[in-house]
């Protein structure tokens, strides 16, 4: 096996199970893809594609209607839950209530698989804690409250408990939404500077196509299904995956944006009018 | 925060607690001289029998049994407000007391039970009711306003059958429970003080390991699966723990509001943080200092009279909420 693959997934059916009483729903019904360690892959794909579904099925937080997913060459469901969590860490737009802890103590919960029953936190683990913060540069606010941070810094303190997490393989979902664009593109270097110098697996979804094609290495395009395809009466567009160059040139960027009104111009790597 | 001021946070409440409850066992309905009452406490008092009897027997049970009740109602209400990410839930909103509250009224008007004993277990039964139906809805219902919402339901629902109930039962009985749910320290005597003992620091020690998942339910159920929780677990120990602090000190006490709703507000005012692992045990000192500051008030000076705990706990509360619902950056622990 490829120690380079970090996720695999094969004939991968995600959605929603039927269960009291809301109807069964497929997202997509056959995905094949491949996530690699020390780099970066950007998510794309239009509202309601099913980014963060697919998301939430790699890490865990919902089961797979179909199909095999392995992480690190082994079958997702064969991971007991605290295993998992040192394995593959997560951003994720949910709200929470952090709003009262610092940022220390929010990156320290990163620590929470590696330590004991009441999460006490050895020297070691301050240590990591220490230099998880400086690492995305958020080590000068460790004292202040989560709610005194700006849109960018909190994104930054979420990024650096997943650090903390030592996780080989990072889930974002939208991490640079709502972010001004400095604080775009610097959540986005910083991710990139992780996952080469660290060798991790950094998986972000995105609508942000600009920084995507500077700083991603890899790009994934999920399409959105529609009800027949989803229902398997016809063949499903695939996950498209590759290199930004290499879906610029053959045209699969051009394909997979383009409307009507809307073209992607492969000179200036921007959607035009 | 700092850790010197999460000290200076320990230090203050600790004076407290034994400043508020060597109050208690000086100040009374009945005036006893300081000089006396400490003779009575260290054993070598033999003048007057009935002074000794009122610090020993009713002021030490009242202040020992208003130190576990607030302690207990507190930090069910901060377990709560964190499994619930809402700061206005608390052991009373949920339905929980209601629920205890109804076993213990159908114990006490149908069975005709006034053994200690039989109420405990009335109100563990009726308490953990209202806890399996709300469990059963949070299957369904992903939501946690909407599982807050069915718990003021059942709640609504718990009393109206009690007020069913005393329609029918006969008017001692009735005026047995009405005193009953006055609320009251001083219903528990020094021989029934040590069930109320176990059973709530049994609670609060299972509330004292919940703290890790505690802390990661703070960033919401998602990211506490990802950092290895088992969510669903978690919840399940942690409405057991509520129960079980609820049920008993309503079972002792009656029904006390706004201490577990008030209450960890204060804690989380006073430290300036919510981390369980020092809101916690701060919420403890503070719930069991502001009982004993409201058992305190009941006592009219002057007056042989005692108000009753029901009155008294909305006036310490009920501004407490309101200054932190006013003052909206007070509500950033829960953003």
């Amino acid at each position: 096996m490829d120690s380079s693959i970090a996720i695999e997934a094969r004939s991968l059916s995600i959605g929603y199970p039927g269960r009291n009483g809301r109807r069964r729903t497929v997202v997509h019904p056959s995905l094949d893809l491949t996530l690699f360690r020390g780099e970066v892959t950007a998510l794309l794909g239009r509202n309601g594609a099913g980014k963060s579904t697919l998301l939430r099925t790699l890490c865990g937080l919902q089961r797979p209607l179909g199909g095999e997913i392995l992480i690190e060459s082994r079958p997702l469901a064969d991971y007991r839950a605290g295993e998992l969590s040192a394995r593959v860490g997560v951003v994720l737009t949910e709200r929470t209530q952090a709003g009262g802890i610092s940022v220390y103590d929010l990156v320290s919960l990163g620590r929470y698989p590696h330590t004991g029953f009441f999460g006490t936190l050895g020297e070691k683990d301050h240590a990591i804690v220490r230099e998880a913060m400086d690492a995305v540069g958020i080590a000068g606010k460790a004292e202040k409250s989560v709610a005194e941070l700006s849109d960018g810094e909190r994104q930054k303190a979420f990024i650096a408990k997943v650090l903390a997490q030592e996780c080989p393989i990072i889930l974002l979902d939208e991490p640079t939404a709502f972010l001004d664009v400095t604080s775009r593109i610097e959540t986005m270097a910083t991710l990139r500077h992780l996952a080469h110098t660290q060798d991790k697996a950094v998986l972000l979804s995105t609508h942000d196509l600009d920084t995507a094609l500077q700083l991603a290495d890899r790009l994934w395009l999920q399409p959105a299904c529609t009800e027949e395809e989803a229902a398997g009466l016809r063949p499903a567009a695939p996950l498209i995956c590759g290199t930004p160059e290499t879906l610029i040139e053959d045209g699969s960027l051009a394909g997979f944006f383009g409307t009507e009104a809307i073209r992607f111009d492969p000179e200036s790597r921007r959607l035009v009018v | 925060m700092n850790k010197n001021n999460h000290l200076w946070v320990y230090v203050t409440m600790g004076a407290a607690l034994i400043v508020l409850f060597f109050f208690s066992l000086v100040y009374g309905a009945v005036r006893i001289p300081l000089g006396d009452v400490l003779q009575i406490l260290s054993g070598s008092y033999g003048r007057r029998e009935a002074w000794r009897h009122i610090v020993l027997e009713s002021r030490l049970p009242q202040a020992v049994t208003a130190l576990l009740s607030g302690g207990s109602l507190a930090v069910s209400g901060l377990m709560l407000q964190t499994l619930f990410k809402n700061p206005l839930a608390g052991p009373s909103i949920l339905g929980i007391s209601d629920g205890a509250n109804l076993g213990v009224a159908i114990a006490m008007i149908y069975l005709g039970a006034a053994s200690y004993l039989t109420t405990i277990v009335a109100a563990l039964i009726g308490a953990a009711v209202v806890l399996l139906i709300i469990l059963g809805f949070s299957r369904k219902v992903s939501s946690n306003v909407m599982l807050l919402i069915i718990g003021i339901m059942v709640g609504y629902l718990a009393s109206s059958v009690i007020s069913i109930l005393n329609y029918h039962a006969s008017a001692d009985k009735v005026h047995q429970y009405v005193m009953w749910g006055m609320g009251d320290f001083s219903g528990v005597s020094l021989s029934k003080l040590p069930w109320l003992a176990v059973c709530t620091l049994a609670g609060l020690l299972g509330s004292f390991l919940l703290l890790k998942p505690l802390n990661a339910l703070l960033l919401g159920d998602a990211y506490a699966t990802n950092l290895g929780i088992n969510v669903r677990r978690s919840r399940i120990l942690i409405l057991v723990c509520t129960g079980v602090l609820t049920a008993v000190v309503t079972a002792f006490c009656g029904p006390i509001s706004f201490i577990g709703l008030a209450v960890p507000h204060i804690a989380r005012l006073l430290l300036g943080s919510s981390n369980h692992r020092h809101l916690l045990p701060v919420t403890l000192l503070s719930g069991s200092c502001i009982a004993m500051l409201c058992s305190l008030l009941t006592v009219t000076p002057g007056s042989n009279s005692v108000l009753p705990l029901s009155a008294i706990t909305p006036i310490v509360g009920a501004p407490v909420i309101i200054y932190v619902i006013v003052n909206r950056k007070n509500l950033h622990y829960f953003n």
